[in-house]
């Protein structure tokens, strides 16, 4: 019975890491920040961003890992990221949305 | 006075700005030391970004450059033969009516050019948010091409697309406009983004550049000019070059010089510095533009 329940938690645990999901950030696009403005990641961690817009269409650019979407309102827009390097890298809305366009920047920081 | 003579006369008067010559070294003299100066030599004004409409610290005088900087132009000992503004005119305004409003008092002060020959591109303060519908009731076409003694201007719109995108409609457009030049024509290509990533991280870049720049690539002789940096910058993408323009409202920092592209401070000390706007000389001797940066006004 030990041995039993003792492979059965073992089978749960496999199970466990082979479907377990990247660690989700949910990212609100407004005007004009990004929230929350800092991400934070461990160097090879893959991870989910999940942005909403609520007002206008927007964009989020991390220009250094040459990766990019398109936020809509009314849809959740997403994008894995695995950083291979640790460093502080820029992100910005990449599509013109207002007044506090230009400052609409975040940062994204890998440990 | 022709325009080696004048170049040397702004330097020496310690009105103009650093003189870029590509190439030129001394080649508007011929071997006997004479003028070469001849009908087909012309020279245009670029000026870009005045951002009308903008107020705040980094410039207290937002409502003055832009007429400083038409006077200074008013003021050339030899008048251009054209004069572009490469975007950016006004500021952005999520109002309409606002923006029309700014676009007209733009207008009416740069009508105060004595040159008449005056071009207008927008940037995506002028444009990016209705698509540039405002900008084109008062200034026409957001993309055009026109012929000026020689040399074929291109003006791109990488602005109207608020993802600072050219598009494919566009890009179809130019392929079609290039395929009517020779080689080893001059070509002079006006946009208001950079079409290469000068600095994507903070959207100094144009997300499908890179197709209209290979589009241009088979051509000899073409160098682009542009603005939304507001600095002056030189790069070349191969043979093709590079050159943005000062901004007519504040300055912008170096790219990755500091965490955030922040406008650079307004200095008392020393009005204007950073702003200005530039002489392009054409010589069909050569295939590069001599560059006379000039202040917007005299220090």
């Amino acid at each position: 019975m030990a041995a039993t329940a003792a492979l059965a938690l073992g089978s749960a645990a496999a199970v466990t890491a082979a479907t377990r999901q990247p660690r989700v950030i949910k990212v609100v696009a407004k005007k004009f920040e990004f929230v929350p403005g800092e991400i934070h990641v461990r160097k090879g961690e893959t991870v989910t961003l999940q942005f909403t817009a609520p007002e206008v269409p927007m964009g989020f650019n991390l220009a250094d890992f040459k990766l990019r979407v398109d936020i809509v309102p009314g849809k959740v827009a997403t994008l894995d990221i695995t950083p291979d390097r640790t460093g502080t890298f820029t992100f910005l809305c990449d599509v013109f949305c207002g007044t506090g366009h230009e400052e609409m920047s975040g940062a994204l920081v890998v440990t | 006075m022709n325009p080696f003579d004048r170049r040397q006369f702004l330097q020496l008067a310690g009105i103009g700005g650093a003189v870029f010559v590509s190439g030129l070294s001394g080649a508007a003299r011929g071997a006997d030391g004479a003028s070469n100066f001849s009908a087909e030599d012309f020279f245009f004004v670029q000026l870009s970004d005045s951002h009308w409409g903008f107020e705040g610290p980094p410039n207290p005088d937002a409502h003055g450059t832009l007429p400083k900087a038409v006077a200074a132009v008013n003021a050339l000992s030899q008048a251009p033969d054209f004069v572009i503004f490469t975007g950016d005119l006004t500021h952005t305004t999520d109002d309409p009516r606002e923006r029309r409003k700014r676009l007209a008092e733009f207008k009416a002060i740069v009508d105060e050019l004595k040159v008449k020959d005056v071009k207008f591109i927008p940037g995506e303060h002028d444009a990016s948010l209705d698509d540039g519908k405002a900008f084109k009731e008062f200034f026409g076409p957001t993309h055009y091409t026109f012929e000026h003694k020689g040399v074929h201007f291109i003006v791109l719109d990488n602005v109207s697309d608020p993802s600072a995108q050219l598009g494919e409609a566009q890009l179809a457009w130019l392929a079609d406009d290039l395929k009517k030049q020779a080689k080893d024509a001059r070509i002079v290509v006006f946009a208001h983004r950079p079409l290469f990533d000068l600095y994507p991280q903070w959207d100094w870049a144009t997300r499908d550049g890179a197709k209209a720049v290979a589009l241009l690539m088979p051509y000899d002789n073409v160098t682009v000019f542009y603005g939304h940096i507001h600095q002056e910058h030189h790069q070349m993408t191969g043979h093709i070059a590079h050159h943005s323009a000062k901004s007519l409202i504040f300055a912008l920092p170096v790219a990755a010089s500091q965490p955030k592209r922040t406008p650079l401070p307004w200095d008392p000390a020393k009005p204007y510095a950073g702003l200005g706007f530039r002489e392009v000389e054409a010589d069909p001797k050569n295939t590069t533009y001599a560059i006379t940066e000039l202040p917007v006004q005299k220090a």
